[in-house]
């Protein structure tokens, strides 16, 4: 099995490279305070077309073991009962034997196997996955969401009812999305549930509220103001009447239309499941049809100290069935080729497996290597990036740190990562900190 | 129509100065306005000496009702209540502003809202980019806490911090030299001039900045076995040079059996350390007022420009003569004519606004707005933190203003722009207005929900088609109790017509209207801003 996958990757041009073996320095790194390691000159860089960004964001790190790196021979000490991975519709590459729908369309994405960073907690690996920048120095930077929202939002003349940058639909609340930008920058957080009807968004859907009823609290409002007519010159109370009309012509435009899924035919609905993860994957779909340039899910539940498997078999189908009738209908649509989607958490989970009391069964946090999934926007399908070993403790081939990851995202949407981050305050910095020596996912580029 | 009649009628109640004092619920008065600004004390006095140079002239005073709202929130962070409200109306003392003042003084909300504010400047967070984890964050929090409630005098907090040594555990001053995004000597010395002496040591020539930076660099950290525990303490890392400069450019030595950062709590808490005393007293002053004497608190250099030069000097006397009693300051500039001046800005006067010709109009603060909607609703929101570890769980009795730490994630708190502790600067609080507050507020759930279970806690008749003098009277106690709850005053008789017009008006859906009044004072200027 093992050596079938290498005869491919080396069919690919992928997987060794020929790589020297990674010195000492590197694991050092990676399991202590890591310096991020030497930057190279970057080659000439590529820009993608990419439009939209749907962020999969596995809140409390997935296991690498049990999702896209399986390591069947390496004993129940690693993979429990789970030893018999699914071959994928791509030859050569094998994902967990509980996600078949994904293994059905292994074409439409890309794993990276060899991501890494060596943080072992949760905020600061976070941080670390979405800013591409260790914690620390004084500043804190914003995630790509927020940069993204800016550039091709607020800053690109973006002109739609939905805010830039969404999250589905609650805030990871691990670090503030916006750094430094600023406030404004944060992402709209939903709230509410997709699976259910009415979809609550907060602050568009609220139940019981007829256009009408709104309207004549909105005179009433005017009317009963009368500290504001008072005061009416003063500077702060200009800007409530501002935010308060632009939020009026939210309320009153056509995001409410895109939030409401009972548009959608039953058959698509079911195919996403009917659950908060099928539809908020649903939802963000409708998001990319509008325009909306960041999307995140924020998909809780994925740190697995304790029963992990009998938490993955509970949840497996669920968001197996949610991303591949994701991808499978971007593809359909035709919205693959300008949605870029990523699918992470801020880690892995220990590949040795804790049995005994009290997690019996249960994988602890893992930042040495873990997985990563890119798809559309002008990735490539169907590819392996880099290597672990065979229990999956440690990177054989092609790490990738979050600053590769992320800046091959901002290529790939036409943002330049070596360009100076726009901001008001300011602060002289890039948009992503210079690539690793290994360098930003040019093989995954056409 | 009924705009404009409200609008015509407000020019009237606006005709200001009335002397007439009020008396009774049914206000005959002004709303707002009060009296004609008289000179309390010598805050008044330098104020209106330093006005007339730039040919300025104050508001006149604030009403009863403006100010009971405004001192409570600016002394408490908490909204009065209607009890509250409404007895220091029916006080007819003609002291009762001063009494108030003593009142909330010794409040132990005093210390709960105080301690939030220290917590922003000293940086009081479990997460990065500060990392104190949960425990350092909850002893810190607790020192901070204890010593603004024993009015602990302000030098002798300052010294506290300096010179502070052991586990972040147990001293919980200790954490101010772990509340730094890197431990080395120069970003101490920055946290020290920023946060004591209103100083960006960036700014400073690297010379100077290396001076500073000596004072610190004895401070040693080391770990024990204890999970997330670390250790604060002096080294015995020798100087490069005993000789050293203090930041005013006097010289001083240092022998190896002493801690420099003795000499230098010694010399930043000396008498004559002004831009030490400034500091703090602007920094009074901004919270009091949303602004302080210079443009940027945190860029307070001795040339930087500042409004009422005298009045800033006269108070940092005081500080000193008092033995930097904080209270001693709190009372006199809350017991100012300057203090007590009406928000609404004055017609006539196109001056500075930077000049104090009005008390500054601001939005409550994330944390305040959160308890004043608890307070009105009674739906406390729950706080816990998963992340870092070990889980924090905030007892549900807590007020928000009560919360040690701002990892404890709550969207809403977010949403209004609490401060992230990042960097202890006055700007890490964003107190702006944006549209997803106002989402929130127009037409949220959550909104729409507690409205409507508070309206209905009122049982408006809503059967009768016409309601008869009881009713009406019923109608106007409730429009009473509702008004003093949410605006901390009664309704006007303006108001007053315009609401009977409302609810008398044939076939209105009078529990609806209810709840539409209701949302509508939430979503009111007046609700949502301190003025």
């Amino acid at each position: 099995m093992l050596k079938n996958r290498r005869t491919f990757l080396q069919t690919v041009g992928l997987g060794v490279l020929g790589l020297p073996v990674l010195g000492d320095s590197f694991y050092q790194n990676a399991f202590g305070n890591v310096a991020v390691p030497k930057a190279t000159q970057s080659p000439l860089k590529k820009f993608g077309k990419a439009k939209s960004v749907i962020q999969i964001w596995m809140w409390g790190g997935p296991s690498h073991l049990d999702t896209f790196d399986p390591k069947p021979d390496a004993g129940r000490e690693y993979c429990g009962e789970w030893n018999k991975p699914l071959a994928t519709n791509i030859s050569g590459i094998e994902i967990s034997q509980s996600l078949p729908n994904l293994a059905q369309c292994a074409d439409l994405y890309s794993i990276i196997r060899g991501m890494t960073h060596g943080s072992f907690h949760h905020e600061i690996a976070s941080y670390w996955m979405q800013t591409g920048r260790e914690p620390g120095g004084g500043l804190v930077y914003p995630c790509v969401g927020a940069l993204i929202a800016k550039l091709k939002g607020y800053d690109a003349g973006y002109d739609s009812p939905i805010p830039p940058y969404v999250v589905l639909t609650t805030a990871q609340g691990r670090f503030s999305e916006c750094g430094f930008l600023g406030q404004k920058y944060k992402p709209f957080v939903t709230g509410g549930d997709p699976s259910k009807t009415p979809f609550l968004v907060s602050g568009y859907v609220v139940e019981g509220i007829t256009p009408e009823r709104r309207q004549t609290r909105r005179k009433l409002l005017n009317e009963l103001d009368l500290f504001g007519r008072l005061a009416e010159e003063d500077e702060l109370l200009g800007k409530i009447d501002a935010a308060r009309n632009n939020a009026y012509q939210l309320i009153e435009g056509d995001a409410v239309k895109t939030f409401d899924l009972s548009t959608e035919p039953e058959k698509i609905r079911d195919a996403y499941g009917r659950n908060w993860f099928g539809q908020a994957c649903l939802m963000a779909r409708r998001l990319v049809q509008k325009e909306a340039p960041y999307i995140t899910i924020n998909y809780r539940g994925w740190d697995t100290h304790k029963r992990h498997f009998e938490t993955l078999t509970r949840r497996q189908s669920e968001w197996d069935m949610g991303l591949s009738t994701l991808l499978k209908e971007l593809a359909d649509l035709g919205l693959l080729e300008t949605t870029l989607l990523w699918w992470s958490g801020e880690f892995g989970r220990t590949p040795k497996i804790g049995w005994d009391s009290p997690w019996f069964g249960g994988r602890g946090h893992y930042g040495t290597c873990f997985n990563a999934v890119v798809a559309g926007g002008g990735f490539q399908g169907g590819r392996v990036v880099g290597e672990t070993d065979k229990t999956g403790e440690k990177i054989v081939s092609r790490p990738v740190f979050p600053q590769d990851l992320l800046g091959s995202i901002y290529q790939q949407l036409g943002i330049d990562p070596d360009a100076p981050m726009p901001n008001e305050k300011g602060i002289n910095v890039v948009n992503m900190p210079p690539a690793s020596e290994h360098g930003r996912l040019t093989e995954l580029v056409h | 129509m009924r705009v404009m009649i409200l609008t015509l009628t407000l020019l009237v109640l606006t005709g200001a100065f009335s002397q007439e004092a009020e008396a009774q619920p049914a206000l005959s008065s002004s709303v707002f306005v009060g009296k004609q600004f008289q000179t309390q004390n010598r805050i008044d006095e330098l104020f209106l000496l330093s006005l007339k140079k730039q040919n300025a002239k104050p508001s006149p005073l604030c009403s009863n009702e403006v100010f009971v709202r405004r001192v409570y929130l600016d002394v408490l962070g908490t909204l009065p209540t209607k009890e509250n409200v409404a007895s220091f109306l029916a006080d007819k003392n003609a002291e009762k502003r001063t009494q108030l003042i003593d009142d909330l003084l010794k409040r132990r909300e005093f210390a709960d809202y105080w301690a939030l504010k220290w917590s922003d400047v000293l940086r009081v967070k479990a997460e990065f980019p500060i990392n104190l984890w949960p425990n350092g964050a909850m002893t810190y929090y607790q020192w901070i806490h204890q010593t603004i409630r024993e009015n602990r005098p302000y030098d002798q907090f300052v010294r506290e911090l300096l010179i502070s040594d052991g586990s972040n555990f147990r001293n919980g001053a200790s954490n101010f030299y772990r509340a730094v995004t890197n431990k080395d000597a120069n970003t101490l010395a920055e946290a020290v001039a920023q946060t004591f002496l209103g100083t960006q040591l960036g700014v400073l020539p690297e010379e100077r900045q290396k001076e500073w930076a000596v004072f610190f660099s004895r401070v040693g950290y080391k770990e024990t076995a204890q999970w997330k525990e670390e250790i604060v303490f002096w080294t015995r890392k020798p100087l490069e040079s005993p000789d050293v400069t203090f930041p005013d450019g006097t010289r001083g030595t240092i022998k190896p059996d002493q801690d420099p950062r003795q000499q230098f709590a010694d010399w930043l808490t000396a008498p004559n350390n002004r831009q030490f005393q400034r500091t703090i007293v602007n920094r009074i002053w901004l919270w009091l007022f949303g602004k302080g004497f210079t443009a940027d608190p945190n860029d307070f250099r001795n040339d930087s420009p500042v409004v009422h030069e005298e009045l800033l000097d006269d108070l940092c006397k005081e500080l000193v003569d008092s033995r930097y009693d904080l209270k001693h300051l709190y009372r006199l500039i809350l017991n100012s004519a300057t203090y007590q001046q009406s928000s609404i800005p004055q017609k006539s006067y196109h001056g500075d606004p930077e000049t104090f010709v009005s008390y500054p109009i601001r939005r409550m603060e994330a944390e305040v707005l959160q308890d004043a909607l608890t307070q009105i609703f009674s739906v406390p929101p729950k706080y816990q933190s998963e992340v870092p570890e070990p889980f924090t769980n905030i007892p549900v009795r807590y007020r928000t203003i009560m919360l040690p730490d701002v990892s404890v994630t709550s969207s809403f708190l977010e949403m209004f722009g609490r401060a992230t502790r990042d960097t202890g600067l006055e700007s890490d609080r964003n107190n702006d207005v944006t549209e997803s507050q106002q989402l929130f507020l127009l037409n949220s759930t959550e909104i729409n929900n507690w409205t409507g279970r508070f309206a209905s806690k009122y049982k408006i008749d809503n059967t009768r088609k016409n309601i008869d003098n009881a009713g009406r009277n019923r109608l106007m106690e409730i429009l009473d109790d509702v008004w003093l709850t949410i605006l901390s005053r009664y309704p006007s008789s303006v108001e007053r017509e315009f609401l009977k017009a409302e609810f008398l008006t044939q076939g209105v859906n009078r529990e609806q209207k209810f709840q539409d009044v209701i949302w509508s004072l939430i979503n009111s200027k007046e609700f949502l801003c301190k003025h």
